[in-house]
């Protein structure tokens, strides 16, 4: 059993083509506008014309895939009137649908928008970290999706030493909010356009895909 | 899913509440409410769960391992491979995400269910509920009445590549289907040649090399540079165990500086160190360009050209040829057009800065070695002939041809393993067409030459196609260019007499049949299928039959016996031998190559995958040929690279072009269809890219909810076109032009340069009015007219304006 369950993200070998998503949406038979994770698309830049008609430019473009970072401090849990939400023995942070009366405030809290309002059942849902698949010794259906292997799990300070301290301090990349508020248990290798967190450099140019 | 499931258009009021009956029976895939109220069925299924592996059959290329999670006779759950440590070499054949989203298009809601016969307008969409045995009459009917009043050549096959994956029930190529074991019983059919992704490459390559061999990707690892030129695979090899993975773990173990030149900053651009944004169609002048500074500056390597290449200068150009027609001469400017391609001549073509060209120049000059790669972008243009080997000749005058670390200059290679398919004897037709030309040949198929069209076989057709078949495809109308005008030629029943589709969901194309069929999945039928577009690592999957036929859906190779038997030709076709028995007779001749592979059906369902990992080094283009070019000429007439083509030089002078255009015999600039600067530009001054997009694989995928969230249609235009259209992110956009109108919704994004605009190719059409679509399928903007040599698909070559909807 886990104890700080934790997600690595490479920034800098992710394509952004959202498998972990559908295999996230397909393992939970999410319906349509429920995402579990979802992939930002963080990209900025821009154009100069030449007086001779060519351009230069500094574009750039890169995802950002996240689910539920099982937070050290959740702000979803903080603010659940019914105490539906709670941090499981395994680090597992987990929505009970039978408590949860659909008061939405976790799905504003989330600075990360993991909790996902369902209307017609008027319940929040999201990651699980697939705890059943936990369970059986296997991955959670994002991570073992991942068609680039940019996506890795385990214990946070295992994942620490894998992929080096530097991973902890890159979760300071935009378009991720700032870790201070939740202390998220993720990780990230930035690439090598990345730019920090609250850069004006960029947006999140997919909205309606997130 | 709330929508209106396309089919319930146009057919009677009975016939649709039948199908909401039976689309209610399909379950979990409902509508909104999902099913979060319990625990998953995965979950709850757990105990019983049957878990069959299945691939993805569909025309990326690649055929990734999916597992099907099958409850009480229902796939609940679609899984990928997951056996062994994931290291490289033996790795995990991922799926990406539409493989993991193949459980909406099995229960999509527009699965065609029974056999139907059009009883409007042909295109219209109205049906009606028809037995098999009716359907199959009419078919053999027509099939003998064609015969009889045209002869077997009015009978074709057209490109179809919905079901590329399977060896009994393939569908590409044409000519290696049930389809064609079936017409080559009966008489034979009119063939096709090249195809919509790589007409004008595979049409130039052979002229150059003799052949069409790019490096395997994994030999980057010995490169000291690698520039790409409109290849993309993070977003057209996205298969876990395919060319992007291959890309992404060799920049990850060894270090080489990638640069990407593409009009959009594409996914693969994210993962290189540079992007040069380049004019769509213009690569052959930046390549010529290139060329210019690298011999000027003496940074071609001599020896290697005046050894292994014919016409690159004066001295070495075939006998007869006039002096000043080398290539040398072209890019000095002592050719006919007395232009000396230089980066300055360049830059005003392509919109690259000069100084960006001769660095360019310079570091690909000085890399050794250097790789040179191209995608199948710059070639499906009206220039994509010469565009392709403009390009490969940076890999010719580097000599960077034969070696590891170097390339050709064509699109990657990998390794693989023959897997047999079914047998499907010989076509005693030899007459063939361009896959692009098929609507010329409805309509004026007699008239039809080898010199003016590219009819191969004969000299000159000897009937109009009257009997179309389209076995999973979706060519017939969203695929294929200027979907008005096509539509308004098989609108008449006159010309092509019938029209049969078998597929399984109502596509745009379906709904031009005269007789449409309703065809299983593979996970309604046992199959195996081989992977292609991988480096190092190959592999056979044994897809087993994972649930029964829905509905009263029948797989090709019975709906083609059954015909059969209607023709007369029934033990002919079947050889006595059921599916089964097929793939047994195809597993044992497999085996007989590659040893590893299981005796029985049984043991092949038991073991699933089969993987193999390249024995060699990766592979390397040209090699032997390079090692001793005496001993292994290459097939081009002079046994050499053919710098200058003396064939081309013949065929520009003995066919009949367009007024306008020319098959240059060495790899010429020629400017593009509807370019940049054509006149045309001041009434649609956009250019437009139909790229590969991740929603779908071409328009597979088109009616799948979870992918179309993921990854929404929309026009990808640069913020500086939008702002002096007043468009922002999101607006309903129209995108237009003299073919027809599309609309869609804006991404506005830097990605994209301007003066460029992006329509991701394979959004499913949808009429609105005359000649309008609100489906944003980008063929309602592209030309029947044909690319010179190759006689391929320009559909790159667009230009369109675009406003607000």
């Amino acid at each position: 059993m886990m104890k700080r369950p934790a997600f690595h993200i490479d920034l800098s070998t992710c394509i952004g083509c959202k498998t972990c998503m559908i295999a996230c949406k397909d393992k939970n038979d999410l319906p349509d506008g429920i995402k579990w994770r979802r992939v930002s698309e963080y990209a900025g830049g821009s154009w100069k014309k030449a007086t001779d008609g060519t351009f230069t430019q500094d574009v750039f473009a890169y995802y950002a895939s996240v689910g539920c970072n099982h937070c050290e401090d959740p702000a979803c849990l903080k603010v659940c009137p019914t105490g539906a939400i709670t941090k499981n023995a395994s680090g597992i942070v987990v929505i009970d649908q039978q408590k949860c009366n659909g008061c939405k405030n976790c799905v504003m809290a989330c600075p990360y928008q993991a909790p996902q309002f369902n209307a017609a059942l008027k319940k929040a849902s999201k990651c699980d970290f697939c705890q059943d698949l936990l369970a059986d010794g296997k991955p959670p259906a994002c991570v073992s999706a991942c068609v680039t292997r940019s996506l890795s799990f385990g214990e946070y300070d295992d994942l620490k030493k894998r992929f080096g301290e530097a991973a902890q301090m890159a979760v300071h990349v935009a378009p991720l909010p700032d870790p201070s508020i939740t202390r998220p248990n993720l990780l990230v290798k930035p690439g090598r356009t990345a730019k920090p967190i609250g850069s004006k450099a960029g947006a999140v140019v997919n909205p309606e895909e997130i | 899913m709330q929508k209106k499931s396309p089919q319930s258009i146009g057919v009677d009021r009975r016939t649709v509440l039948k199908w909401g009956t039976a689309l209610g029976g399909l379950g979990m895939l409902g509508d909104g409410a999902g099913i979060l109220s319990a625990v998953t069925p995965a979950r709850a299924a757990a105990a019983g769960t049957k878990i069959i592996t299945q691939s993805c059959m569909v025309n990326c290329g690649s055929r990734c391992v999916v597992k099907a999670h099958v409850v009480d006779g229902k796939i609940v759950r679609m899984s990928t491979d997951d056996s062994g440590n994931d290291e490289y070499g033996n790795h995990q054949i991922r799926a990406c995400l539409r493989g993991r989203a193949l459980r909406q298009r099995v229960y999509a809601p527009d699965r065609l269910k029974y056999p139907m016969i059009r009883t409007g307008v042909r295109g219209e969409g109205k049906f009606r509920r028809a037995s098999w045995d009716e359907a199959l009459d009419l078919i053999a009917g027509k099939l003998k009445d064609v015969k009889a009043r045209y002869g077997n050549e009015a009978i074709y096959l057209h490109y179809a590549t919905g079901q590329l994956g399977g060896t009994v029930s393939k569908s590409w190529p044409p000519g290696q289907s049930a389809i064609a074991r079936l017409m080559n019983c009966f008489g034979g059919y009119l063939n096709h040649y090249n195809t919509y992704s790589t007409a004008q490459i595979t049409t130039a390559m052979p002229y150059l090399y003799g052949a069409g061999f790019g490096q395997a990707i994994a030999d980057m690892a010995n490169s000291k540079l690698v520039v790409m030129f409109g290849n993309n695979p993070a977003a057209t090899r996205m298969s876990g165990a395919g060319i992007v993975n291959d890309l992404v773990h060799v920049r990850q173990t060894s270090k080489f500086p990638l640069i990407v030149i593409d009009p959009f900053f594409t996914d693969t651009a994210a993962l290189a160190d540079e992007w040069i944004p380049i004019r769509p169609g213009t690569d052959g002048a930046l390549c010529a360009a290139i060329a210019h500074v690298l011999i000027t500056e003496n940074k071609v390597d001599q020896a290697f050209l005046d050894k292994y290449s014919v016409g690159f200068d004066d001295a070495h150009l075939p006998e007869g040829i006039p002096a000043n027609s080398s290539y040398k001469s072209y890019i000095l400017g002592l050719g006919p057009d007395r232009q000396a391609k230089t980066p300055a001549w360049a830059s005003k073509i392509t919109a690259i800065p000069t100084e960006r060209i001769v660095k360019l120049a310079h570091q690909i000059g000085d890399a050794k070695p250097c790789c040179i790669s191209q995608g199948w972008g710059p070639q499906r243009h009206g220039n994509g002939e010469d565009t392709a080997r403009a390009i490969a000749m940076l890999a010719i005058l580097t000599g960077n041809v034969g070696i590891p670390g170097g390339g050709s200059g064509a699109r990657e290679s990998g390794y693989g393993l023959p897997l047999a398919t079914l047998p499907v004897l010989t076509n005693p037709i030899k007459d063939s067409i361009s896959f692009f030309l098929w609507t010329d040949a409805i309509l004026r198929g007699q008239e039809m030459t080898a010199t003016r069209d590219g009819v191969r076989g004969t000299d000159k057709l000897k009937a109009p196609i009257k009997f179309l078949w389209n076995y999973a495809g979706n060519a017939l109308i969203n695929q294929h260019s200027d979907v008005n005008k096509t539509a308004e030629i098989l609108r008449d029943d006159k010309k092509c007499e019938m029209i049969v589709v078998i597929d399984n969901h109502m596509t745009a194309s379906a709904r031009f049949a005269d007789v449409l069929l309703p065809g299983t999945t593979n996970f309604e039928e046992n199959d195996f299928t081989v992977s292609s577009f991988v480096s190092e690592m190959a592999f056979v999957a044994f897809t087993q039959q994972a649930i029964t036929p829905m509905f009263e859906c029948r797989d090709v190779y019975t709906i083609c016996a059954d015909l059969a038997g209607r023709l007369g030709i029934g033990d002919k076709f079947t050889e006595g031998k059921t599916r089964d028995q097929w793939l047994q007779l195809i597993l044992d001749k497999s085996r007989e190559k590659i040893p590893g592979l299981p005796k029985t059906l049984d043991e092949a369902w038991a073991m699933g995958v089969y993987k193999a990992k390249n024995p060699g080094a990766p592979f390397v283009a040209y090699k032997a040929f390079r090692d001793n070019p005496d001993a292994n000429k290459l097939a081009t007439p002079s046994g050499k690279i053919e710098v200058f083509s003396k064939r081309l030089w013949d065929i520009n002078k003995s066919w009949q072009l367009p007024k306008g255009e020319r098959i240059p015999a060495i790899p010429e600039y020629t400017p593009d269809f509807d370019h940049h600067a054509d006149p045309k530009a001041k009434k649609y001054p956009l250019q437009m890219v139909d790229f590969h997009y991740k929603q779908r694989t071409h328009s597979t995928w088109g009616n799948v909810p979870w992918v179309k969230e993921a990854a929404p249609q929309q026009l990808w235009i640069n913020p500086i076109d939008a702002k002096t259209r007043k468009i922002r992110h999101g607006d309903p956009v129209k995108v237009f032009n003299e073919h027809g109108t599309s609309v869609t919704k804006a991404k506005v994004t830097e990605r994209v340069m301007p003066g460029v605009v992006l329509l991701p190719q394979g959004a499913w059409y949808q009429r609105d009015g005359k000649k309008g679509d609100k489906g944003g399928c980008s063929n309602v903007l592209t030309t029947h007219r044909p690319s010179p040599l190759a006689k391929g698909n320009p559909q790159h070559s667009v230009l369109v304006q675009v406003a607000r909807a």
